[in-house]
C-alpha cells in the first residue's frame, strides 16, 4: 500500500514548502484510507465485542469479487461494486450466523476462529491463483489536478470525499436511527440492552453485515490505487487493529483521530526514513499504546478496567 | 486504650472522575477489636476496603498500619504485612479443589515466614494443613466437601473458603466484606461464634455488613458511612439511637426491627 | 420430572483406581499397574522409536520439525491454560532463539550443543523482558501484543538491514550426526513435557493456575502476580527459544522466516485439536498436524487453508479435543441407561 513512493516522494533530508504541502495532502488522504480500513473492524468490535480477525480477508475478497464481476463477467463497474458489497455483507452474516455465534463470549476462541476464517480465505485465494500483479481495478476518474503545485490524482480526491462522507454518515446512522441506536446501546451494556428488548444476536448479525460491507466499501475505494494482492489482507488487518487500539475501542472519534495520527506518522516516516518503516510505525503504535495506556488515547475508564 | 492504634485511616478520599466515592473518611482500629462498618448501598464501603488494602489508589489521605504508611503500596505488599481481605463477590480458584485453594496462601511469602495459621507454611505438608484449616472453619474432614471443586461448592462454603484463604496467611487484620450476606439464618448462626473465636485468638476484624442484628452482636464499635462520608461512630446502642443514621436508613425495615429488639 | 417419551442418558462410571486426592493411586495388581503405566509407556517409547521407523532422511527431518512445533505447542498450552496468558508469540520465541543461536555460533564459534542452551536461556530472558510491560494486559490484548512482536522484529530487521537483512545469516554449524540431531530434540520434548506436567501440580504450578483463575485473590494472598507471570513467561519462552535455536542449527540458516506466522498459528491449532489444558494432548496434536501439513506440501498454500479449516471445525464443534475425549473413554465406563 504505497501511495506516494510511486510518485517519487522519496527520502528527503530537509523540509521545504513543497514537501510540507505534499505531506499535508498525502497525510490526510492516507489518514482517511486508514479510517476506512478500520471502520468495519471498529464497528464490529465496538458493538458485539467480536474482534473480527477476518476483516482483512473480507477486504481482499471483495476486491476479487469486484474484479470477477468486472473482468470475467463483463458487468458495469458501478453495478459490480454494488453487487460485490452485497455479497460481502451476506458473507459477513453467514460467518457470524454459522461460526462466530458458537464461540461468542469466549474471547480467545473468537480470535482464533475469525483468524482461521481469514487465513482460509486469504490462502485459499492465493492457492486459487490470485497472486502477482495481474489483478487491478480501474480508477473511478482518470487524471490528476494540481493543488498548490503538488499533483494529486482525482481518485484520491474521490477517496477523500467518500471517506469523509462515510464517517459522517456512520455518525448520523449511530446517533439518529433505530438500528444505530440499538447498536450503540449494545455497545454500552449488552445485558441492559437485552432487557430493553434489543435482540443481541440479531443486532450482532446486523453489526457484522455492516462491518463486512464497510470492509467492502473500503476495498472498492482503495484497491484501484494499487494491485489486488493477498498480502494486503494481512496489512489491512494490522492497520485496522492499530487504529482501533490507538483510538480506544468503542470510541468513534477516537478511531478517526487515531487514523489521522497514524496516517500522518506513517507518511512522515515514509518521507524521512523510507517505505520500510511504514508498517513498523503501525506495529509500534499498537505495542506502545497497549503498554502505556491500554484504554487507547481516547478510550474511557470502563474499557480500561476491562483490559487491565 | 493508650496503645497506638493498629490501623489508622486518615482523611481518605477517593474520586472516580468527579464523583467522590469516599470523602474525608478517618477512623482508628485498635488491636483485638471488631469494627463494624455499615451504610446504605453505594455509600462507599467496598471502596474503603479497596483503598485500605491497596486494590485501588487513593486520591488523597493516607492509611497507616502499626504507624507505617501503607497507602500507595501494591496490594500484595499490604497483604504480606498482614492486612487481608475477603471479597464481596467471592473469588475462589474455581478450577482447583477446595483444599488446594488454601495451598496458594500457604505458599505465599508471609505464610512461609510466619508459619501461617496453625503452622504449615513452614513445616509440614501444605495439603494436610489446608484440610486442618478447612475443618476448623466447618468443612467436614471425612466428607467429600474439602475435595470438591470450588466451582461446585454452595455459597455458604465459599464464604468460609474466602475467610480460610485470609486465615491461612496468619493475618493481623481481616477485613470481611459482607461475609454474612447470601447466607441462611442457620449458616449465619454458625459463623457468629467463629468470628468471636477469631477475636479471642487476637485477630483484629473489620466487618462490613448489611445484616445489622448479627453485626451488632459481635462488633465492639460501629462506623456508619453515607454517600462516602463518615456519618458517625460509636457503640451499637449509640448508632441505633442516632437521628442521622435513621435518616440515612429511612424506610429500611431491618433497622426498625433491630430497634424494636434493642 | 417425568419424561413424556422414553429418554436415555449416558451414565459414566469411573474405571479408575484413583484415590480421592489426585496423584495418589492404590495399586492392587499388575493389571492395575499396566492400566496406569501403559499409556505413558506407549507415548515415550513411541516417540523414542520414531526416528528408527522413518524411512527416509526427509521424514527424519520432519520428525525434528514436529518436535519443534511440539515444544511451541507445549509452551502455548502451558501459558494459555495454566497461567491464563494467551500468547500468539510462538514466532517471537522461535525467531529470538534462532537469531541468538545463529549469532552465538557465527561470531563466537560455539558448537550447537553449547549455543543452543545458551540461546535458550538468553533468548528466554530477552523475550521475558520484552513481554514484561505487557503482563498486566488480559486476554485479547495480550494476544494482540504477542502477535505483533514477531511482525515488528521482522520489519525492523528488514528495514534496518541488520542481522543479514532479508538474506538472513547463513553457514551455521550443524550437528555432528543425524542421530544426535534427532534424539537431542526428542529427549528435550519428553523432558519438557513431563517437567511441565509435574510443575503444574506442584505448589508453584498451583499458584500459576490460581493466577489464571483469579488474579485478584492471589494479590489478596500477598503474592505479586507479575512475579509469577514473569516466571511462567520465562519457562514458556525458554521452550520456544530452544525450538528456535535448534531449528536454526538443522537448517544451518537463520532468516526472516523464523518469525513466520506458522509458528504462532500451528501450535494453537495443535492445542485445540489435541485438547486444551492437557499438555500431552497438544503435543499429540502437533504430531498429527505437522506431518499432515507436510504431506500436503505439494498443494502449496492449500495446506494452510486445510489446517485453518480443521482448526475452525474443532474450535466450533469439538472444543474439548482428542485427548480429553480419549482420556474420558479410557478412564470411564459408559453405558446408556433409561431415564
Amino acid at each position: 500500500m504505497t501511495f506516494s513512493s510511486e510518485r517519487g516522494l522519496g527520502r528527503s533530508q530537509y523540509l521545504t514548502m513543497d514537501i510540507l504541502i505534499e505531506i499535508l495532502i498525502y497525510g490526510s488522504v492516507h489518514s482517511i484510507t486508514l479510517a476506512l480500513m478500520a471502520l468495519g473492524f471498529a464497528l464490529v468490535y465496538g458493538t458485539c465485542r467480536v474482534p473480527n480477525f477476518a476483516h482483512g480477508a473480507l477486504y481482499i475478497i471483495n476486491g476479487f469479487i469486484v474484479w470477477s464481476f468486472l473482468r470475467a463477467w463483463g458487468l458495469n463497474y458501478f453495478l459490480s461494486i454494488v453487487f460485490a458489497i452485497i455479497v460481502i455483507g451476506v458473507m459477513g452474516a453467514l460467518i457470524y450466523q454459522f461460526i462466530l455465534i458458537r464461540v461468542r463470549g469466549m474471547a480467545i476462541s473468537e480470535i482464533i476462529a475469525s483468524y482461521a476464517i481469514g487465513l482460509a480465505i486469504l490462502e485459499g485465494l492465493r492457492w486459487g491463483g490470485f497472486k502477482g500483479m495481474t489483478y487491478t481495478l480501474p480508477t473511478f476518474i482518470q487524471g490528476s489536478i494540481f493543488i498548490a503545485g503538488v499533483p494529486v490524482d482525482l481518485h484520491r480526491i474521490v477517496v477523500l470525499i467518500c471517506g469523509a462522507a462515510l464517517v459522517g454518515f456512520l455518525w448520523f446512522f449511530t446517533h439518529y436511527t433505530r438500528i444505530g441506536l440499538a447498536l450503540r446501546g449494545m455497545a454500552q451494556d449488552e445485558r441492559a440492552a437485552l432487557m430493553l428488548g434489543i435482540d443481541s444476536d440479531r443486532m450482532a448479525v446486523v453489526a457484522m453485515v455492516f462491518g463486512s460491507m464497510l470492509a467492502g466499501i473500503a476495498a472498492a475505494l482503495l484497491l484501484p490505487l494499487g494491485n489486488i494482492v493477498v498480502e494486503t489482507g494481512y496489512n489491512v488487518l494490522i492497520l485496522a487493529i492499530a487504529v482501533c487500539i490507538v483510538g480506544g475501542l468503542g470510541s468513534w472519534m477516537g478511531a478517526v483521530l487515531a487514523a489521522l495520527l497514524i496516517g500522518f506518522a506513517q507518511i512522515l516516516t515514509e518521507v524521512y526514513l523510507g517505505t520500510h518503516f511504514k508498517m513498523v510505525v503501525a506495529l509500534l503504535a499498537i505495542i506502545i499504546t497497549l503498554i502505556l495506556r491500554p484504554s487507547g488515547l481516547f478510550g474511557r475508564q470502563k474499557e480500561l478496567e476491562e483490559r487491565v | 486504650m493508650n496503645a497506638p492504634p493498629l490501623l489508622q485511616v486518615n482523611q481518605v478520599t477517593k474520586a472516580f472522575g468527579g464523583i467522590f466515592a469516599l470523602n474525608d473518611v478517618s477512623f482508628d482500629l485498635h488491636e483485638g477489636e471488631i469494627l463494624g462498618i455499615i451504610g446504605p448501598n453505594g455509600s462507599g464501603k467496598t471502596t474503603l476496603v479497596n483503598c485500605i488494602t491497596g486494590f485501588i489508589d487513593l486520591t488523597a489521605g493516607e492509611v497507616l498500619f502499626r504507624g507505617r504508611v501503607i497507602s500507595g503500596k501494591p496490594a500484595h505488599k499490604i497483604a504480606d504485612m498482614g492486612v487481608t481481605r475477603t471479597f464481596q463477590i467471592m473469588r475462589p480458584y474455581f478450577s482447583l479443589p477446595a483444599y488446594k485453594n488454601l495451598v496458594i496462601p500457604l505458599f505465599a511469602p508471609r505464610a512461609k515466614r510466619t508459619g501461617g495459621w496453625r503452622g504449615g507454611g513452614k513445616l509440614g505438608d501444605r495439603n494436610t494443613v489446608s484440610i486442618d484449616i478447612l475443618e476448623e472453619l466447618g468443612f467436614e474432614r471425612e466428607s467429600f466437601v474439602p475435595y470438591k471443586m470450588a466451582s461446585n461448592l454452595p455459597t455458604g462454603y465459599l464464604k468460609r473458603l474466602e475467610l480460610a484463604r485470609c486465615l491461612a496467611l496468619n493475618p493481623e487484620i481481616i477485613i470481611c466484606d459482607e461475609v454474612f450476606s447470601g447466607l441462611s439464618m442457620s449458616e449465619i448462626a454458625s459463623m457468629v461464634p467463629l468470628m468471636e473465636r477469631l477475636q479471642m485468638e487476637g485477630i483484629t476484624l473489620i466487618m462490613i455488613e448489611h445484616r445489622l442484628r448479627e453485626l451488632f452482636r459481635v462488633a465492639n464499635r460501629i462506623m456508619v458511612l453515607n454517600f462516602g462520608e463518615k456519618l458517625m461512630e460509636g457503640t451499637a446502642e449509640e448508632v441505633m439511637a442516632d437521628e442521622k443514621v435513621k435518616e440515612a436508613y429511612f424506610g429500611s425495615e431491618e433497622v426498625e426491627e433491630v430497634m424494636e429488639h434493642a | 420430572m417425568k419424561a413424556q417419551h422414553e429418554q436415555r442418558r449416558k451414565e459414566r462410571l469411573d474405571r479408575g483406581i484413583k484415590v480421592r486426592s489426585d496423584g495418589i493411586y492404590a495399586l492392587m495388581s499388575w493389571r492395575e499397574l499396566c492400566y496406569l503405566v501403559l499409556p505413558r509407556l506407549v507415548l515415550i517409547v513411541g516417540i523414542l522409536m520414531l526416528p528408527l521407523l522413518m524411512p527416509t532422511m526427509y521424514w527424519q527431518r520432519v520428525i525434528s520439525i514436529v518436535c519443534i512445533y511440539a515444544l511451541l505447542t507445549l509452551s502455548f498450552d502451558f501459558l494459555a491454560h495454566f497461567v491464563g496468558l494467551v500468547s500468539l508469540g510462538g514466532a517471537f520465541f522461535i525467531g529470538t532463539g534462532g537469531y541468538l543461536a545463529a549469532i552465538l555460533n557465527q561470531s563466537l564459534g560455539l558448537p550447537p550443543l553449547l549455543s543452543i542452551p545458551l540461546a535458550t536461556v538468553i533468548g528466554a530472558i530477552i523475550c521475558t523482558l520484552f513481554l514484561l510491560p505487557c503482563l498486566p494486559l488480559r486476554g485479547v490484548y495480550f494476544a494482540i501484543v504477542t502477535l505483533m512482536y514477531p511482525l515488528l522484529l521482522m520489519r525492523v530487521i528488514e528495514a534496518l538491514n541488520i542481522l543479514g537483512g532479508t538474506d538472513g545469516i547463513v553457514g551455521i554449524g550443524s550437528f555432528a550426526n543425524r542421530w544426535v540431531e534427532q534424539y537431542f530434540i526428542i529427549i528435550m520434548v519428553l523432558l519438557f513435557l513431563f517437567g511441565v506436567r509435574r510443575l503444574v501440580n506442584q505448589d508453584l504450578g498451583l499458584v500459576f493456575r490460581a493466577v489464571k483463575d483469579n488474579d485478584q485473590a492471589v494479590r489478596a494472598s500477598g503474592m505479586s502476580i507479575t512475579y509469577y507471570k514473569t516466571i511462567a513467561v520465562f519457562i514458556a519462552s525458554a521452550m520456544g527459544c530452544l525450538g528456535g535455536a535448534y531449528l536454526v542449527h538443522i537448517y544451518m540458516w537463520a532468516g526472516l522466516s523464523t518469525f513466520a506466522l506458522d509458528f504462532s498459528i500451528l501450535p494453537i491449532a495443535a492445542t485445540v485439536i489435541g485438547g486444551a489444558g492437557t499438555l500431552v494432548g497438544p503435543v499429540l496434536g502437533a504430531f498429527i498436524l505437522v506431518p499432515i501439513s507436510e504431506l500436503l506440501r505439494a498443494f502449496g498454500t492449500l495446506r494452510i487453508v486445510f489446517y485453518a479449516l480443521i482448526l475452525l471445525a474443532f474450535i466450533v464443534f469439538r472444543s474439548e479435543g482428542i485427548m480429553v475425549y480419549s482420556q474420558r473413554k479410557y478412564h470411564q465406563f459408559e453405558k446408556w441407561v433409561r431415564v
